[in-house]
């Protein structure tokens, strides 16, 4: 087929402004206020209330008062790397996107995904993104010359590289059973009720929940950013817009990791009656709050008792689970 | 098809480190600079900061770092072989046992040798 590189510049573009608009607005704007509610609703607090109906404008009176924050660069930081760190998580963050199906269209009797590429490697390729941000989260610590930066850029790489194997291992057995690497075909091969993945690969799932939970450093596997002891990890020298860069590219992440378990485990688009990218939203939004409420609920382990989980726990059993898989697939399976 | 894949890639980094870089640039046109030397101070909860951040650090981040990459690119291993299993039927199966088996021998001695262990 002939490709029409201006034509697809500028469609690459357009859905690259949309993208990224989307992300910030629903992933991180919202995404904030919600787990400000969610976290109100679990104490037994209000949450954000004062700004727009029920504190609806919260995040975006944030975003405007952190617009108006000076920058400051502290005069120990190395400036080049402590400048684009942020950039670097924000953009990690974004790129995961790329292989997320939101749901299917029907245009004149052929069905098309809604996503914006089908990589033939599309898990890969998220794996990949995600682990990006450890590129821009130990950089920012390095680059603070902050001890406490330091400790949590360290204490950070050090816990997704090692929740970056369980993950791994999590994501080869779906795609063992799906035979397929691309987001659109693991969605394709969960068919009905019972046929998610979430059933068939239930070990896989709570591997991939548990180790997406520690990839996004979030409580209770929050200790890059342990405030009680390090005051905010990797970026407590950050100011204004760059932090709200980092917590961008952190929640762009999170929710990327829940769109990922839609996609992988939960059936994505598919369900009954209401549109497909209703019932994505759905899934992802449901896959979010239980994200919100184990943050909410536990508390943080320490670095041994993370490392253990992950090395003595998790690897071994996503090797078996794998192992487990391919034996039935290969001898049970006609 | 695979470069037009690509070139979606490359143009969402770009775009995306623009937009990214969007709010810093109005950052620069809003925002006050008011430079006080005691403000661009190393922030270490409001005291003086003492030494360097060079400081020594545990050992173990170093050892944990060097026992991923061993895992990580047995994992990139698995992925095609994931993909083509079926296919290859239960000789690649037998194959990738024997593959796996050795790396949890691995795995096994870094735990018995102490690797596994903060402390």
């Amino acid at each position: 087929m002939e490709v029409s590189w201006p034509l697809e510049i500028a469609r690459a573009v357009g859905l690259a402004v949309v993208m990224f608009t989307f992300i910030a607005v629903v992933a991180a704007m919202l995404g904030v206020l919600l787990e400000r509610k969610i976290g109100g609703w679990i104490q037994s607090r209000l949450g954000p209330k004062h700004v727009g109906r029920q504190g609806l404008l919260q995040t975006v009176a944030d975003t405007i008062k952190l617009l108006q924050k000076e920058h400051i660069t502290p005069y120990a930081a190395d400036a080049l790397i402590f400048n684009s760190a942020p950039l670097i998580v924000a953009v990690a963050g974004l790129l995961d996107w790329i292989v997320i199906p939101f749901g299917v269209v029907h245009i004149g009797g052929t069905t098309v995904p809604l996503v914006v590429r089908d990589l033939n490697i599309g898990v890969l390729f998220f794996a990949a993104m995600a682990s990006l941000t450890v590129v821009g989260i130990l950089a920012g610590g390095f680059a603070s010359n902050n001890k406490y930066s330091l400790l949590g850029g360290l204490r950070s790489a050090s816990q997704m590289i090692s929740y970056e194997l369980p993950l791994a291992t999590a994501l080869i057995a779906v795609a063992m059973q799906a035979g397929t690497l691309s987001t659109v075909g693991i969605v394709k091969a969960q068919e009905g009720w019972f046929g998610s993945f979430a059933f068939s690969q239930f070990p896989a799932f709570v591997i991939f929940l548990i180790a997406a939970t520690a990839e996004v450093n979030r409580v209770p596997f929050d200790l890059p950013e342990a405030e009680s002891e390090l005051v905010a990890g990797y970026f407590s020298e950050y100011t204004g817009m760059r932090f709200a860069l980092f917590q961008l590219g952190e929640y762009a992440e999170m929710f990327a990791m829940a769109a990922l378990a839609t996609t992988l485990f939960l059936g994505g688009w598919k369900g009954p009656l209401l549109p497909p990218l209703i019932w994505f939203l759905i899934k992802m939004y449901a896959v979010v709050f239980f994200l919100m409420w184990t943050r909410w609920t536990f508390p943080r382990l320490r670095l041994d008792q993370l490392l253990n989980l992950s090395w003595k726990v998790l690897l071994p059993a996503g090797l078996v689970w794998i192992l487990l898989t391919g034996f039935a697939i290969t001898f049970l399976a006609k | 098809m695979l470069l037009v894949d690509w070139l979606y890639v490359g143009v969402f980094a770009i775009v995306g480190l623009l937009m990214a870089a969007l709010p810093l640039a109005i950052v620069w046109a809003l925002a006050p600079r008011l430079s006080l030397p005691q403000k661009r101070m190393t922030y270490e909860s409001g005291v003086v900061p003492f030494g360097q951040a060079w400081a020594q650090f545990n050992v173990r981040y170093y050892l944990f770092g060097l026992i991923f990459v061993i895992f990580d690119v047995e994992v990139i291993y698995l992925y095609p072989w994931a993909i083509v299993f079926r296919q290859l039927g239960k000789f690649a199966f037998v194959e990738m046992l024997i593959f796996l088996v050795i790396l949890m021998i691995g795995l096994a001695y870094a735990w018995r040798k102490g690797a596994l262990e903060w402390a």
